[in-house]
């Protein structure tokens, strides 16, 4: 989960980037399913989308059981992933205000990820579960 | 101006179709189960659930707003900035879905704001 989803954002970007400023393109309907087209040919595209494919799977069972509220903060250390891929993959630069910005995002999944991974259940039922264990 | 429409689509459309997924995924239970046949067992039954369908509807949405601003936006600044999504996350996890977020959860998610801010003015 924490691989899968960094390494195919990275892609999509490096696809989205090769097509270029989608927003300066598209002027008529026409362009739009040119533009759409080549986004659906594009291999790097669909390795980035395969990627985030197993990385929602992944998301969707932890979702089964754990609150949401508390699953989207733990899967942030993804965004700390993203930065150092992007900058050794792609070659992106990112100034010290981005890597301090990423940092504390970090912090706060810290913070968040110490806390109960599930509330709606009756607290008296979690704890006997974990006493049978 | 279209990055400002495509953030906002990204994390209102993005977590409002997360909300839709966790919702049909708590309707299906737990998955105790990892075994290739029973995990399509489950997947037949999430395709069965309303807000299964809402929910993926959503995220295409902001998937696609996603592609959009990537062809414009490095993947370094794109990703952090939708973050934003953890607000809306928790809000909508406390009165969507009534799960408690406690004190200590909102100040981890408040960090991650802070975080999201330095990314956004750090990107000159």
């Amino acid at each position: 989960m924490i691989i899968a989803g960094p390494l195919g954002n990275l892609m999509l970007g490096k696809g989205m980037k090769s097509i270029g400023k989608i927003t300066t393109k598209i002027s008529s309907p026409g362009e739009l399913v040119d533009v759409l087209a080549r986004i659906l040919s594009s291999g790097t595209i669909w390795l980035g989308i395969a990627s985030l494919l197993t990385f929602f799977v992944a998301y969707m069972l932890v979702l089964s059981w754990a609150d949401y509220s508390y699953v989207q903060p733990a899967s942030a250390i993804a965004y700390g992933v993203v930065a150092l891929l992007a900058t050794l993959l792609l070659g992106e630069a990112v100034s010290p205000l981005r890597w301090a910005g990423i940092a504390v995002i970090c912090v706060g999944v810290f913070v968040v990820g110490h806390t109960n991974p599930r509330t709606t259940e009756n607290p008296r039922s979690c704890s006997k579960s974990s006493s049978l264990r | 101006m279209f990055e400002v429409l495509f953030f906002a689509l990204i994390v209102v459309a993005g977590t409002a179709g997360e909300l839709c997924v966790s919702r049909a995924m708590k309707a299906i239970g737990e998955v105790h189960d990892f075994r290739p046949a029973s995990l399509i067992k489950v997947l037949l039954r999430a395709l069965r659930i309303k807000w299964m369908w809402i929910g993926v509807g959503l995220m295409t949405i902001g998937f696609f707003s996603l592609l959009a601003i990537l062809s414009f936006d490095n993947v370094s600044f794109v990703v952090p900035v939708t973050a934003l999504g953890y607000v809306a996350g928790a809000l909508g996890g406390r009165f969507f879905l009534g799960e408690q977020v406690n004190w200590r959860r909102w100040a981890g998610i408040l960090l991650v704001c802070a975080g999201v801010t330095l990314v956004v003015i750090g990107k000159g």
